[in-house]
């Protein structure tokens, strides 16, 4: 399973493709759950990195737990959470926003 | 200190501009990413995990409170309310949007302040000794070469496209308090017999993936010819340096590979060629830029022995911080100051907006306006009279900074690591934490003694392990955090390497590791007095390699 991860172009936050969006969370993001859905992802990262929106584009492996989707990798669990010495910064310092209806 | 003459602050406001018209374009999606990248690190902004990150450049680690306070401010106006002070005495801010970099960069530049050769394969920031100029037991104040050094190096025109980064660090004392046997080039300066000025010259040391000690090249070289010589030396490696692997292009390999003796005499005759021509220092212009770091007037303060003889009566605090954290001046009434950013448990070399603020009011009420960042990661109050060392020291604790720790344990250099750096395979600074609260006594930390602790995230070794008395390295291994262990390193005259100690520890067991090492130097210790890297050079690896793994080869 992977979802779609980049860095929003304007202010660096880090952000994950969901919903035809970019999520600032990545709870929500959409899942690809084989080669040919990666490959759409990949797509669309491509054409959000040549059409300014985001940077560093990455794919990159999630599990889903209780409904949500969870980064494997800490590197990647660090991102979608913020610094773990930090935890009034970044993503864990504000309430997950509700799924978008 | 040093102030910017029209050329400088046009060269800098000319900058300010080109670089926010490429970042205006970058937002309007004129400029691709590809395009951009090189740009941006040349003006020292980096993408992390979680952000935008901004390197300023502190030249040499000197600032006055001016700067300091700007620092405060961009910290509080476009970042999150702290920055993080770095080993190449440097500040870095960890969330700036880059909309925000050309409002900051124009801020910078009203306090004489940049970002420029904070990233790329150029001459970065010169780093020197943090207590220059103040030290008793300086030949010289290093840092107008520094000064001399940087403004040859901005923007040079060759050297913008080296094989790879390119560092150098000046020390003016026999004691090497700037690591300079670990730079690209590290240049000692001192006397010879006929008291002329001049330098020892060494090339090649480094950290990273292949960590390596600078070897000396030249025992005495004239002051007038350290831009000719220092051109010699980059011309060689600018020509010889691989550039067909990153990992190899380090100055360090080519003197490696080629030997020390041909690249001394590829440098020597680089040098025939440039020496007693243009790049020849004029005394006029030496002079020059040492009135610009003329010392302060520092008035006699006699009355400072009786003040802090009954300041340590009266405080037992103040005493143990007096112990600690002063050290001798070149004037008797005077003591410079280090300021700890490594209070117990938290980030080692963060400081908040208004500890910034607070730190730059104590500096110009007590210390001559001047300010130092140390390659350890702290605040360094050069020149404050002992008369005033109990005020500092009350202003200090007002604002949380007056942690006892300075060369102790818990006075450990940590890198970002994986809580910010893109880089980064491991976090480093929650080990550091963990390491300072375990030995937060002061007490105890005292009858430890002198312990350089330095931790890294990754094989870059931006936490400066390599060279630890120990070492601790963070890697990735099948998915979770692995730290290694290294034992016998040193930055300073006596520059050595790290030995790795064995098999690495998990995050949950590495404190204790760590503890049980500090346990078995403890036990054999000739005395008091001998330190842990003199106890470890005399006995070896042996001792603590079976005090950490002996049970695992009876078990096995």
């Amino acid at each position: 399973m992977k979802v779609l991860t980049a860095n929003r172009l304007s202010d660096g936050i880090a952000v994950w493709y969901a919903d035809g969006g970019w999520a600032e969370t990545v709870g929500h993001a959409d899942i690809a759950h084989d080669k040919t859905a990666e490959d759409r992802l990949e797509a669309i990262g491509a054409a959000a990195g040549a059409n300014n929106e985001v940077v560093d584009v990455n794919l990159i492996d999630v599990t889903v737990v209780d409904g949500l989707v969870e980064p494997v990798r800490l590197r990647e669990k660090i991102r979608a959470a913020g610094p773990t010495i930090r935890t009034d910064l970044g993503k864990q310092a504000s309430p997950q926003p509700a799924r978008a209806a | 200190m040093y102030r910017y003459d029209e050329f400088d602050q046009d060269f800098v406001h000319a900058r300010v501009a080109e670089f926010s018209d490429q970042v205006q374009r970058r937002l309007a999606g004129e400029i691709t990413e590809d395009q951009f990248r090189p740009l941006r690190l040349m003006n020292g902004v980096y993408l992390q995990l979680h952000a935008y990150m901004l390197r300023i450049a502190v030249p040499y680690g000197t600032l006055n409170s001016r700067q300091l306070r700007m620092l405060g401010h961009i910290a509080r106006k476009y970042d999150k309310g702290y920055g993080h002070f770095t080993t190449r005495q440097n500040i870095q801010f960890n969330w700036p949007a880059l909309s925000d970099i050309p409002a900051i960069l124009a801020d910078l530049a009203s306090v004489e302040m940049h970002a420029i050769q904070t990233s790329g394969n150029c001459i970065r920031n010169v780093t020197a000794d943090h207590f220059a100029g103040a030290a008793a037991d300086e030949v010289a104040d290093p840092r107008p070469y520094a000064e001399i050094l940087r403004q040859w190096s901005s923007v040079h025109p060759e050297f913008s496209y080296l094989p790879r980064k390119f560092k150098i660090a000046v020390t003016g004392a026999e004691r090497d308090r700037a690591a300079i046997q670990t730079h690209d080039i590290g240049l000692h300066l001192k006397k010879n017999a006929a008291g002329e000025l001049g330098f020892a010259v060494y090339v090649g040391g480094g950290q990273g993936r292949t960590p390596m000690v600078a070897r000396k090249i030249r025992d005495f070289l004239p002051e007038a010819e350290l831009l000719s010589y220092c051109t010699a030396i980059l011309r060689v490696y600018n020509l010889y340096g691989r550039r067909d692997n990153k990992f190899k292009a380090r100055i360090k390999i080519l003197v490696h590979e080629t030997g020390v003796e041909e690249i001394t005499r590829q440098v020597e005759a680089e040098w025939q060629a440039l020496k007693d021509a243009e790049l020849k220092l004029p005394e006029a212009d030496i002079q020059a830029i040492n009135a610009y770091f003329a010392p302060p007037a520092l008035v006699s303060r006699p009355e400072g022995d009786d003040a802090v003889k009954q300041a340590r009566l009266d405080s037992k605090s103040f005493s143990e911080w007096l112990d600690q954290n002063v050290v001798t001046h070149r004037h008797p009434d005077y003591a410079a100051v280090t300021i700890s950013l490594k209070g117990i448990g938290e980030v080692p070399g963060d400081a908040t907006d208004s500890q910034m603020e607070a730190v730059a009011d104590i500096a110009e009420k007590y210390a001559f306006d001047e300010l130092r960042v140390s390659h350890e990661q702290n605040l360094i109050l050069p020149h404050v009279a002992r008369a005033d060392l109990k005020a500092v020291y009350d202003a200090l604790v007002e604002i949380g900074l007056a942690t006892a720790n300075s060369n102790l344990i818990s006075d450990i250099i940590s890198c970002p690591g994986l809580d910010y750096c893109a880089l980064a395979t491991a976090r480093s600074i929650p080990v550091a934490q963990e390491i300072s609260r375990r030995f937060a006594s002061l007490e105890r930390q005292r009858e430890i003694g002198e312990l350089k602790l330095k931790i890294s995230g990754c094989i870059n070794a931006c936490g400066h392990h390599h060279v630890g008395h120990i070492g601790i390295l963070g890697v990735e291994k099948k998915g979770t955090e692995l730290y290694q262990v290294t034992l016998g390193g040193s930055a300073d005259e006596n520059t050595s390497v790290g030995e790795i100690i064995g098999r690495g520890f998990s995050s949950d067991e590495i404190t204790d590791a760590i503890e049980q090492i500090v346990d078995t130097y403890l036990g054999l210790r000739l005395s008091p007095d001998e330190r842990f890297i003199d106890a470890y050079r005399r006995v070896g690896p042996a001792p603590f390699k079976e005090a950490l793994y002996a049970g695992e080869t009876k078990a096995a």
